[in-house]
């Protein structure tokens, strides 16, 4: 028994020698240079979109193609503002990003709570009502919305841009499984202690769910940031336009002139890529969470 | 009796539901009830609405640029397993703890959260005939004369593939890093140690015990393919699904159809159709996915 055990053991330990080895030197070796190569594969369009956006109008077609542009200019940067109110599309999207995260954050936190902690006669309804739209098909989604902001005389205007994501079902399964998962206790000492309903809710159960919240909040943001084809359905002013119609604009108007629409496009991904470095872990997180949850 | 607490707690729950649940009639369940007999009717802009019965049905058969478009977008579905592939690779590829690691994780994200319409745009410029795509691959060898990727009408859907593609890896990767590091290690090592070469332990045992991340990120990307339309429409403007309908989708001529000819009720009709279409193709994923692999997670 204890030679079988030593032998065992030796096996054992040559197993984990031969791969030690290996894990300092070859791993590193062969992993290394496949994650740059994939990273210049996943980095590279926008690469050559900011290496073209900052050439000179003559090295734009030179060749071979310049990968790094000599001279630096900086001129398409100055001149796609000349062309385009650049600003004012800025605006647009911050603006509508913000009423949208925030309308469709309250709307859900208020739906998700009492379906998440009261007993109330209708509930099982506006559940079983709530999951067959995940299932039933929304063929004709756009057409309806776009039919029903215009009887609301909300057509080209930023409120009907945001008011069809104000709530969705998703958010509210979303919050209501963080709502469930807190204790009685923490709602039954507040009640104790002479808070509320609406106090119990705002000052102990919101700031529980803050992950959750966290997860919601990016997630809208990526999405009222990037819509493209639904402003373009409900604005009819080019000038309300958030950036990315505006940058679809840009392109077909001034396809003759690629580095401006380079420098516009490099604009418009610079803050959401800024904000993302920042909240990397909230994003991924959130991301992937919200699949997985 | 409800006790004052109780009554003063239904109340409360009513009024924190009602905004939410009066978008949610308006923009949820309302779009999906009032969608259905759309369908059926001729409405538009400029006429009156009448119930037109099957007549948009018989002219969505007889339609053929719409039956073109749902055989593109059929085709389009080659995306799923080619995301699945790659973006499990490069999971495996960055589940390691090698230093700055993290960094490669977040590189590989970063055209997840950018706007489709400007990866578009940078790929477009890449695809041009005297573009840098053709200037690298004619210097490796790979092709003899430049190829104007979006405009032969026999590549320019592969190439917007290409697009659809990279973007999604990052946000998949992540998906199954997540799958990775909730399954136990112990089966893949006890493969090794009976001699099995790293790709055998990938093909054979990682993979299928990712089977249920599989099957979700397969049906996640399978309806964002078959309603693909930001890419199309930006890399094909200003003619949308160009050139010859090449590229056209069922979404882009959806569109199309509401919001260039105001055709509602046709446009209701032929949304209608695809979502059928989604639905059935998500119940043999379900049917067969969930069949064989590993019973791991029972």
């Amino acid at each position: 028994m204890a030679e079988v055990q030593a032998a065992f053991l030796e096996t054992k330990s040559r197993r984990i020698t031969k791969p030690r080895s290996f894990k300092r030197i070859v791993k590193p070796l062969i992993l290394y240079p496949l994650m740059i190569i994939t990273a210049l594969l996943c980095l590279g369009p926008f690469l050559w979109l900011l290496s073209t956006s900052l050439k000179t109008n003559a090295n734009v077609f030179a060749f071979p193609p310049q990968f790094i542009p000599r001279p630096i200019s900086f001129n398409n940067y100055i001149k796609v503002f000349e062309f385009m109110p650049l600003w004012h599309h800025i605006y647009n999207t911050v603006l509508i990003s913000g009423m949208g995260v925030a309308l469709n954050l309250i709307t859900c936190l208020l739906m998700a709570y009492p379906l998440a902690r009261i007993q109330f006669p209708g509930r099982n309804t506006i559940f079983v009502a709530m999951i067959s739209t995940l299932i039933l098909p929304n063929a004709a989604g756009m057409i309806v919305h776009f039919v029903t902001i215009q009887k609301f005389g909300l057509y080209n205007t930023y409120l009907g841009v945001v008011l069809p994501a104000a709530v969705s079902v998703f958010n509210v399964f979303l919050l209501r499984q963080a709502f469930i998962t807190i204790p009685n206790e923490m709602e039954q000492s507040a009640r104790i202690d002479g808070a509320g309903e609406f106090r119990i809710f705002w000052n102990i159960m919101v700031p529980m769910v803050r992950p959750a919240i966290a997860t919601v909040v990016i997630f809208d943001f990526l999405n009222f940031w990037n819509s493209f084809i639904w402003p373009v359905v409900v604005l009819s002013d080019k000038e309300k336009y958030p950036l990315a119609p505006a940058l679809q604009y840009l392109q077909s108007d001034f396809s003759f002139n690629f580095p401006y629409i380079a420098a516009g496009t490099i604009i418009s991904i610079i803050p959401i890529i800024i904000v993302f470095l920042f909240l990397q872990k909230q994003f991924i997180n959130g991301m992937v969470g919200a699949v997985k949850g | 009796m409800l006790s004052k607490l109780n009554r003063n707690r239904l109340r409360f729950a009513y009024l924190m539901i009602i905004p939410g649940f009066m978008l949610m009639a308006v923009f949820v369940f309302y779009p999906i009830l009032y969608g259905l007999p759309l369908a059926f009717t001729n409405y538009s802009v400029v006429d009156e609405m009448k119930w037109v019965g099957w007549k948009n049905f018989d002219r969505a058969f007889k339609d053929p640029i719409f039956i073109k478009s749902i055989w593109n977008s059929l085709i389009y579905l080659i995306v799923v397993p080619i995301i699945q592939l790659i973006s499990i690779l490069m999971a495996i590829l960055v589940n390691n703890r090698l230093r700055g690691v993290q960094f490669f994780r977040v590189a590989y994200f970063v055209p997840v959260v950018t706007s489709m319409v400007a990866a578009a745009i940078a790929w477009r410029w890449m695809f041009q005939g005297n573009g840098i795509l053709n200037y690298l691959l004619q210097s490796a060898g790979l092709i003899g004369k430049p190829i104007s990727y979006l405009a032969e009408a026999d590549v320019a859907l592969f190439a917007i593939m290409c697009v659809t593609v990279w973007k999604g890896l990052g946000y998949y990767m992540m998906i199954y890093l997540a799958g990775l590091q909730s399954i136990p290690s112990e089966m893949q090592e006890a493969a090794r140690i009976d001699g099995a070469g790293r790709a055998k332990v990938i093909w054979y045992i990682t993979i299928p015990l990712l089977k249920p991340f599989v099957l979700l990120c397969s049906l996640i990307s399978m309806m964002s393919a078959i309603r693909v339309f930001d890419e199309v429409y930006v890399m094909t403007a200003p003619l949308p699904g160009a050139p010859f309908n090449a590229t056209m989708t069922s979404a882009v001529y959806t569109y199309e159809k509401a919001f260039r000819d105001f055709d509602f009720g046709y446009a209701a009709a032929l949304g209608l159709i695809v979502s059928l279409i989604v639905m059935v193709i998500s119940i043999i994923m379900f049917k067969y996915g969930r069949k064989g692999g590993m019973s791991y997670y029972g």
